[in-house]
């Protein structure tokens, strides 16, 4: 049996598709994140808060409604969605006109304040979510043992991520949002709500990260902090894919979860840090990001 | 941000000019006075840290409120220093100001680093950058062997100041503090007034047109960033020597995120906000620790109704109503 | 003449005060960690332990007044020796209780010391307490890392599972529990595979689990804690680690965390406790009257600690009529302790509580007969053995 750089490539193909599976998140997140910049022009820092939210409202639905995993993964984002949606209206459409960085300085304040909130009711040891069971167990790939619910993570995140890129490339929707991205006053003379448009957005890109919470729930610990540290990398995803494009946020983060994963293999004590890391380097050599247009 | 400087430059000039650098200077020596007699009122302990804070909160807003560069990383700076000036005076067995000095040169080096990477982006870029950067030390300080992990480096000697005055007593060691916290902070107030000050305050404002002046305004942007992390770390080496330990709460992003709610609080692009802001914040976390998790809430409230309502902070409304510059 | 009327004060005071008992007042302060990841294992219940060892005590009767003072350190040592230094210079706290999170713990140990007051450890899982950094003034009542080590490592050896690999959270808290576990390990005839690093905290350990699982050894050791022992546990369940016959050995695992892994997920797991509720009747009892304060929620073994640690204190002030904190120290070191939760055993010169630690095994879902029942029994590991012999701890106190 012939090894590559000391480890046998079926374990290699493992770690390489469980990179992936980690990639699927960073990919929805940093998708979210690029959606809600490109029109509102700021950073989301709530998001990690809101990824979190997902998941405890899954968890909701099922100890207190009794609904389970397949329902909770239309709802949940639909709820928390909503709740963006009442934090656009109430905090950052008032923000619009005023240095970015308010809104920065706000979700951050917000994020601060729901993960408060959710340790003083849930305590932080974190609560009990199973894998829905028609997707417990596995399957042997001959190089490894994939539970059924890491492959299906992979295909829901890489299908919803393609639907999105899809609705704002090649729809008609899409294209009044580009627009709006471009020149708004444009697209308000052409009789859109952009405001209103704007707001949507915030709770669409919103609603990506409750997902995200909900496709977490069953293999991560839920508890109110599980959002706040995957956020700074989430960061660092968007800094190295550049806000540019959907297509590249996506790329960008299955990538560096493939990267970080093969970290794991040959150098696991620096896999917290292999994209920061990567960060810099991009930053040495192309300052506006992988797929980003220079600001 | 730019709402501050704006009145600034609208008042006639001169006169404003030297009647505001008169007030400042009673101010300062209000402030010295009120430093003096303090720890016969309040508890040297709760004082030096107040001092450490306010120290770093001022150090912070000299990048943001004049540079006009809002760093999320900024607890990387206070952290090291604070680790380096806690392995010297320790391991090293360093007197504690030279410990202090070789924290704040740690600093000094990481923020013209950091700095570098830092400016070639800017706004929300640059924010997340610099917090990219700062969790990077986080995830160093973690594992490296000399910082002790999540036990910090704990039992730090105070030492003896110039190998003469035991530092053991709060009070006389309260004193030493007072003093480096006074001249940072004067430090800070002289940079603001330089002819450097305003160029960095024409480049906030309006950075093409600075450009277009002649400035190399990236050379500007990083002396600045880097003059900032190394008051921060001054800020973190005095703190290691006061509460003789340094952890990893001083390099984690909260820490990066409470200096900027210091610093809003108070007032950010004013002189003496981010003292007040510091006081404010850290009465708080003192008076309400019994309130366990309702103490981030709290946190994130005043956060928000600053965004929202009162973005000058508390010195700035102030300066507001009293038509000076503070 | 001054004198004599203080004198008459006194009595007067003594009068009132309804008895011949001279009346002692001590301030207890309970500092832990309210609102992050240690508050469901110490948090308020340790308050409430406290409470109830003054109260189960009869101190007001015994002429002893308890005032109970609490304060949230954040895990953050900086907020913790600050608050420690408040209570001991200016609001007169004679004793802290509990305080989890061993960095924190090894600040207010240096403050007690340097205050010359008292410190009860119930929560901080440092062994370095009674080691290196140990004090004349710091008792550390509940477990420790060694101990931890010590009861899981050669416990499962003895069961069989002599091939070890071991998830190590990349600090030096995870470094300490991997070395500790791998000698004891090797003393008692198992041998360790491999170990891997994982970066800390971490979400995912699927990566690392694989390779644990390819290493094709009997036990998994878990040297993290918190977040990443549950995370990690979750996706070994998920990646079907135990049902092909690898144990999981949990080394630092609360039945907090057991509950909110739920037994699905948690089946299987060995781990090493000095208590758990349903033991006997005192453990039951005491757990029913504490839960129906907390609740509903059954006490954890740090909880129990600051029970016993309590009372043992208040026993010494009994027996002394005096707090000096030497003399308690002196008192409480050299008096048996006997309490309901622990039993009988005795605080050793370093300061390390000894009695039974127990090794554990968490129930299958249709063993348990509801919340809370997780655990059975499998070994009781004696006194005399569960913790680091005296003279291995490189504390200085026991020198000469």
């Amino acid at each position: 049996m012939f090894e590559l750089l000391g480890i046998p490539p079926q374990a290699l193909f493992g770690q390489l598709l469980l990179g992936l599976i980690n990639g699927s998140f960073y990919a929805i997140l940093s998708l979210g994140l690029a959606i809600i910049f490109g029109l509102l022009n700021i950073i989301n820092f709530t998001h990690g808060a809101q990824y979190m939210m997902g998941a405890f409202v899954a968890w909701m639905l099922l100890n207190y409604a009794g609904i389970g995993y397949w329902w909770a993964l239309l709802i949940a984002p639909l709820i928390v969605g909503a709740t963006g949606i009442v934090i656009d209206r109430l905090f950052l459409a008032r923000l619009r006109d005023l240095d970015h960085l308010y809104g920065l300085l706000l979700t951050f304040g917000l994020a601060l304040i729901i993960q408060g909130l959710f340790r003083n009711q849930y305590g932080v040891s974190g609560l009990p979510y199973s894998i829905p069971p028609e997707l417990a167990g596995g399957r042997n790939l001959g190089f490894m043992f994939l539970p059924n619910y890491r492959g299906w993570v992979v295909a829901a995140s890489l299908a919803v991520c393609l639907a999105t890129w899809f609705v704002i490339e090649k729809t008609r929707l899409g294209a009044y949002l580009r627009a709006a991205t471009e020149n708004p006053t444009l697209v308000q003379a052409f009789g859109i709500n952009v405001p209103r448009l704007i707001t949507l957005t915030y709770g669409f890109g919103v609603g990506l990260a409750a997902l995200a919470g909900v496709l977490a729930a069953p293999i991560y610990s839920v508890n109110p902090n599980m959002g706040a540290d995957l956020i700074i990398v989430v960061f660092a995803v968007v800094v190295i894919g550049g806000m540019g494009s959907i297509l590249g946020s996506i790329v960008t983060g299955f990538g560096l979860g493939l990267i970080e994963g093969l970290t794991k293999v040959f150098y696991p004590e620096a896999a917290a840090t292999v994209i920061f890391v990567v960060m810099v380097l991009v930053l040495l050599i192309k300052p506006a990001g992988l797929f980003g247009r220079a600001a | 941000m730019a709402s501050v400087s704006g009145q600034m430059a609208a008042a006639p000039a001169a006169r404003a000019t030297v009647e505001a650098a008169s007030l400042h200077r009673a101010i300062f020596i209000g402030i010295a006075v009120f430093l003096a007699v303090a720890p016969f009122l309040l508890y040297p302990v709760f004082l030096m840290k107040v001092l450490c804070f306010a120290l770093f909160a001022c150090a912070f807003n000299l990048l943001l409120g004049y540079g006009g560069l809002l760093s999320f990383g900024h607890a990387a700076y206070l952290g090291t220093a604070s680790y380096i000036c806690a392995h010297t005076a320790k391991v090293w067995g360093v007197p504690p100001e030279v410990a202090i000095l070789l924290g704040t040169a740690s600093a000094a080096v990481l923020g013209l680093v950091f700095g570098s990477l830092a400016i070639r982006r800017q706004g929300i870029y640059f924010a997340m950058i610099t917090l990219a950067l700062a969790q990077m030390v986080f995830f160093f300080s973690l594992q490296a062997p000399f910082t002790g992990g999540e036990d910090g480096i704990q039992a730090v000697p105070r030492g003896r100041l110039f190998g003469l005055v035991d530092l053991s007593s709060d009070t006389t060691l309260y004193y030493v503090v007072a003093t480096i916290f006074l001249a940072g902070v004067l430090f800070i107030y002289r940079i603001i007034h330089s002819p450097f000050g305003q160029v960095l305050k024409a480049i906030r404002d309006n950075e093409p047109r600075a450009i277009s002046l002649g400035y190399a305004t990236n050379r500007y942007k990083l002396v600045v960033f880097t003059l900032s992390a190394t008051l921060a770390g001054l800020a973190g080496a005095t703190k290691a020597i006061v509460f003789q330990l340094a952890s990893l709460t001083d390099v984690h992003w909260t820490m990066s995120g409470e200096v900027v709610l210091m610093t809003l609080v108070g007032g950010m692009g004013t002189v003496f906000g981010p003292m007040v802001g510091a006081a404010v914040i850290v009465t708080m976390q003192n008076y309400l620790a019994h309130l366990g998790a309702w103490v981030t809430v709290i946190q994130g409230v005043i956060f928000v109704i600053c965004v929202m309502l009162f973005r000058e902070g508390i010195v700035g409304v102030l300066a507001k109503r009293l038509k000076r510059p503070l | 003449m001054k004198t004599g009327r203080m004198l008459l004060a006194t009595a007067l005071v003594a009068l009132f005060a309804g008895g011949a008992e001279a009346q002692v007042s001590v301030k207890l302060g309970v500092l832990n960690d309210r609102s992050g990841v240690y508050a469901d294992l110490s948090g308020e219940g340790s308050v409430i332990a406290a409470r109830m060892a003054a109260e189960d005590f009869k101190a007001e009767e015994k002429g002893i007044k308890v005032e109970i003072v609490s304060a949230d350190h954040q895990n953050k040592p900086d907020i913790g020796s600050n608050i420690a230094r408040q209570w001991y210079d200016q609001d007169g706290v004679d004793v802290i209780l509990d305080v989890p999170t061993s960095s924190v713990a090894l600040a207010v140990n240096q403050i007690t010391r340097e205050k010359n007051k008292i410190f009860i450890n119930s929560g901080a899982a440092a062994s370095d307490l009674t080691g290196k950094q140990c004090s004349p003034n710091t008792i550390h009542w509940t477990y420790d890392t060694w101990a931890l080590a010590n009861g899981t490592g050669s416990a499962m050896v003895k069961a069989g599972g002599d091939s070890w690999f071991f998830l190590t959270a990349d600090y030096a808290f995870g470094h300490a529990l991997e070395r500790d576990t791998i000698a004891v390990v090797e003393k008692s005839g198992g041998k360790v595979l491999g170990t891997v690093r994982h970066p800390f905290p971490g979400s995912d350990f699927s990566s690392f689990l694989l390779q644990a699982q390819s290493s094709g050894a009997k036990v998994i050791g878990l040297a993290n804690a918190g977040g990443d022992t549950i995370n990690s546990i979750k996706q070994a369940a998920e990646f079907g680690i135990t049902q092909a016959g690898q144990n999981l050995a949990g080394l630092l695992v609360f039945i907090t965390d057991v509950h909110a892994l739920g037994l699905q997920t948690a089946q299987g797991l060995v781990l090493t406790e000095s208590f758990y509720w349903d033991l006997n009747d005192d453990t039951r009892a005491f757990a029913k009257r504490f839960a129906e304060r907390n609740g509903g929620k059954m006490p954890t073994m740090v909880h129990a600690g600051v029970y016993a640690g309590t009372l043992h204190y208040l026993k010494a002030v009994e027996a002394l009529k005096d707090k000096d904190p030497a003399k308690v120290m002196a008192k409480m070191k050299e008096m048996p302790t006997d309490d309901p939760l622990f039993g009988k055993g005795q605080v050793r010169a370093d300061g390390r509580k000894v009695h039974d630690m127990y090794l554990f095994e968490v129930k299958k879902p249709e063993e348990s007969k509801g919340p809370w029942d997780y655990y059975k029994l499998i070994a009781t590991i004696p006194a005399a053995e569960a913790f680091r012999p005296l003279e291995e701890g490189e504390c200085p106190l026991v020198k000469g």
